[in-house]
């Protein structure tokens, strides 16, 4: 398939149509043989393209759907959904939770990409050097990834509680805070604390992905760099940032697209609270649909967030064909 | 092609909602549940941990031999329940009994697949109104409860005999107890205010004993509630965490002796029980003025009977539901699982036998079901008392102003 991809890209870039060199007595022939490997390229695409279909393409196209209907508990048994057009879309915008909700996705979205990002690029860049114990340092980062998320929010719960918290017992030890902050139950920091939660959870996905990057940066460019007199800061802004541009595009654009739809770590540390204070559209739609079992709402929700994340989908891609052209 | 399977999982994160509705339209044929004769039943509940998982396993086997039919049981964990229920509604593959958690039953009933248990004859006389109310939807009987559970005020005995202070009854005691019993890292009263029904749940006896409604939440009555709340986290005999504690968070730190006073059910018995050093006694919850009567919500799960489209297991089926909810079975039920009976005539006799139950039981009879005035529409209601609890405890808004808030969405 990316081959596919690749040889039309080429062929674009060249604008020149392979089939006019061909001389006009052979032309009959070639085609159909091209025709005849068209054919096999497409048997080769069926398999992948079934499985688009029936797993991405129909529940997104019933997604969009179930946004303009009625869609109750009653429907999962009749099988009436009643088409109300845009009444859905209208009652979760006009909600007064609306704006707080998108607000919050914004700033969770992009707060955590800045944190896990700039991190992530920090630890990456650290594990560069040759030491001890690097490689088990590294396999270590990798934890919050492999501890599932209800069980690491359960006990973020407990670290950030603001009676009994470590965090809190910490602070107080070292005559840090006065009052025992809220971290999750106060509305000004609620939000805060469940980003950099998240970070937390982020850092190995961009540490993995940066620390990949940096090792296709090929020694010699430093030592001609430390040559010139590049080394350190002016090695970083010269050689690596720009070599490491194109990983870093798509490390952003994955991270949003995978931050915007957070919805575990919410549930599990705040559901929401304290008073929607950390409510997103993604744990709003949640609650619509399956708490509330209003599954139109719930879809309209829903439907929202995908156009969010398909901007971002679009811009991955995009860069994505920058870097393989690169 | 890896990378962009994987973004598109990403881009799409209500379609595991999605992934549910697509069985409404393959709701063909061949269900499983039309074939075969009526010697096996099945039936589905959410009885998935122990001590509950084995309780119930004998008494349906009981009532399955009594019956003649062999009990066929799938235990799944609570949050999935609903969701299985919808898969099953639309495949047609219901079980033939089905337990439902009493605020979801109308939702259920309200689609219709759910049989009317008049239609095998059975009738809900002498059960307490409110359960019956639960189980009830649009003028019909869909359920039978064998036991229930509410909330208590749960006090640690050594604390208060310390502090010179008896159980409070009304909520001006219960505010000057908890001032009272408030010292240190001590808090005077623990309770649950999360954003969840359970908050909600954890509210509404003092919402209803001072004559709040769901119905319209922004009434003086209901502010008063919501402010005895606001009160006692304010002065600090409550702890600012209640909005983040669910039911079991608010048992740890009584447990723990964080707490001197909580309100909690008798699911927590166990739990306390564990702790040989905590002594602890329970009353019905404080009412607003003297000689009240506290009107509390009904908790525990009611049994029905799905239209599965076979007569003959359908009529089987309610006769298992009606053994579940015999005389015998229900005081075995209360007994084993620190819960109610749920027929009137029954609870004097399980009170004077339980006396740690005698507070729930007393309460149980003037209490009321969550969904017994808005039916299928109390979802909604629910989330709209929760955050109004929220916004008044965390945002310094008053009761009256965040209720006002919530109510108009």
């Amino acid at each position: 398939m990316a081959d596919v991809l690749r040889r039309a890209v080429r062929a674009k870039g060249r604008t020149v149509p392979i089939t006019d060199s061909a001389p006009a007595g052979r032309k009959l022939g070639r085609l159909g043989k091209r025709g005849r490997r068209g054919q096999s390229h497409l048997l080769f695409l069926l398999p992948a393209l079934a499985y688009m279909v029936a797993f991405f393409g129909y529940p997104v196209v019933k997604n969009v759907v179930m946004g303009f209907q009625h869609y109750t508990t009653t429907t999962f048994y009749t099988g009436q959904a009643p088409w109300v057009g845009l009444a859905n879309y209208r009652a979760v915008i006009s909600s007064s939770v609306f704006d707080k909700a998108l607000l919050n996705t914004a700033l969770f979205t992009v707060g955590s990409i800045a944190g896990q990002f700039l991190t992530g690029l920090a630890i990456a860049l650290f594990f560069r050097r040759r030491f001890p114990l690097n490689g088990v340092m590294r396999s270590l980062l990798l934890l919050p990834w492999l501890v599932p998320l209800i069980v690491s929010s359960a006990v973020w719960r407990w670290i950030l509680d603001q009676d009994n918290g470590v965090l809190n017992r910490f602070l107080g030890a070292l005559y840090l805070v006065q009052d025992r902050p809220g971290w999750l139950t106060s509305t000004s920091l609620a939000l805060f604390a469940v980003i950099v939660v998240n970070i937390w959870i982020g850092i190995p996905f961009n540490v993995a992905i940066l620390y990949g990057g940096l090792q296709d940066i090929p020694e010699e460019l430093y030592e001609a760099a430390a040559l010139d007199g590049a080394t350190g800061w002016r090695a970083f802004r010269h050689v690596t940032w720009p070599l490491l541009r194109p990983v870093v595009s798509v490390v952003l654009v994955l991270g949003v697209v995978y931050t915007v739809k957070v919805l575990d770590v919410i549930l599990g540390l705040t559901n929401g609270g304290p008073a929607n204070s950390t409510q997103t559209i993604a744990s709003q739609s949640y609650q619509l649909s399956f708490q509330q079992f209003d599954f139109g709402q719930g879809a309209a929700l829903g439907n929202i967030l995908i156009v969010i994340s398909l901007v971002f989908a679009v811009l991955y891609l995009r860069a994505n064909r920058r870097a393989v052209e690169q | 092609m890896a990378q962009r399977r994987a973004i598109l999982s990403r881009t799409t994160p209500t379609v595991a909602l999605a992934l549910l509705a697509p069985l409404s339209l393959s709701a063909c044929g061949s269900s499983t549940g039309l074939s075969g004769g009526a010697d096996t039943l099945r039936v589905m509940d959410y009885y998935a941990d122990q001590p509950d998982k084995g309780i119930y396993a004998k008494v349906l086997d009981a009532c399955g031999q009594q019956n003649g039919v062999t009990i066929k049981r799938e235990a799944v964990a609570g949050p999935s329940l609903i969701p299985k229920v919808l898969q099953q509604a639309s495949s047609r593959t219901l079980p033939d009994v089905l337990m439902l958690d009493n605020p979801d039953l109308q939702q259920i009933a309200a689609s219709g697949a759910l049989a009317p248990l008049s239609d095998f004859g059975l009738k809900a006389d002498g059960y307490a109104k409110g359960v019956v109310d639960a189980s009830t939807y649009q003028g019909k009987l869909y359920g039978l409860q064998p036991v229930t559970n509410t909330l208590g005020l749960f006090y640690n005995k050594d604390m208060l005999d310390k502090a010179g202070v008896k159980p409070p009854t009304t909520w001006a005691e219960l505010k000057s107890a908890a001032k009272k019993l408030t010292s240190g890292k001590r808090y005077g009263i623990a309770f649950a205010a999360p954003a969840t029904y359970e908050g909600t749940w954890q509210f509404l006896p003092f919402m209803w004993s001072n004559g709040g409604d769901e119905e319209d939440i922004a009434t003086p009555r209901t502010a008063r509630a919501l402010q005895l709340w606001v009160d006692l986290v304010k002065d600090g005999s409550a702890s600012k965490s209640v909005v983040s504690w669910a039911q079991a968070d608010a048992n740890d730190q009584f447990a723990a002796g964080n707490a001197a006073m909580m309100i909690n059910g008798p699911w927590q018995f166990p739990i306390l029980d564990k702790k040989a050093s905590l002594h602890y006694g329970v009353v019905q919850i404080p009412v607003p003025k003297a000689d009240g009567t506290p009107v509390v919500p009904l908790g525990g799960e009611t049994w029905t009977v799905p239209q599965t489209g076979n007569a003959q297991r359908q009529a089987k089926a309610a006769k298992v539901v009606a053994c579940l909810n015999s005389d015998k079975n229900q005081l075995s039920l209360a007994q084993q699982r620190q819960t109610v009976p749920t027929k009137t005539a029954l609870m004097d006799r399980f009170a004077a036998e339980q006396p740690r139950m005698k507070a729930f039981t007393d309460q149980v009879r003037n209490a009321r079901a969550r969904t017994g005035e808005l039916g299928k529409d109390w979802p909604k209601a629910a989330t709209k008392i929760y955050t109004a609890i929220q916004t008044a405890l965390t945002q310094g808004a008053t009761p009256a102003k965040a209720l006002k808030q919530a109510q108009d969405g």
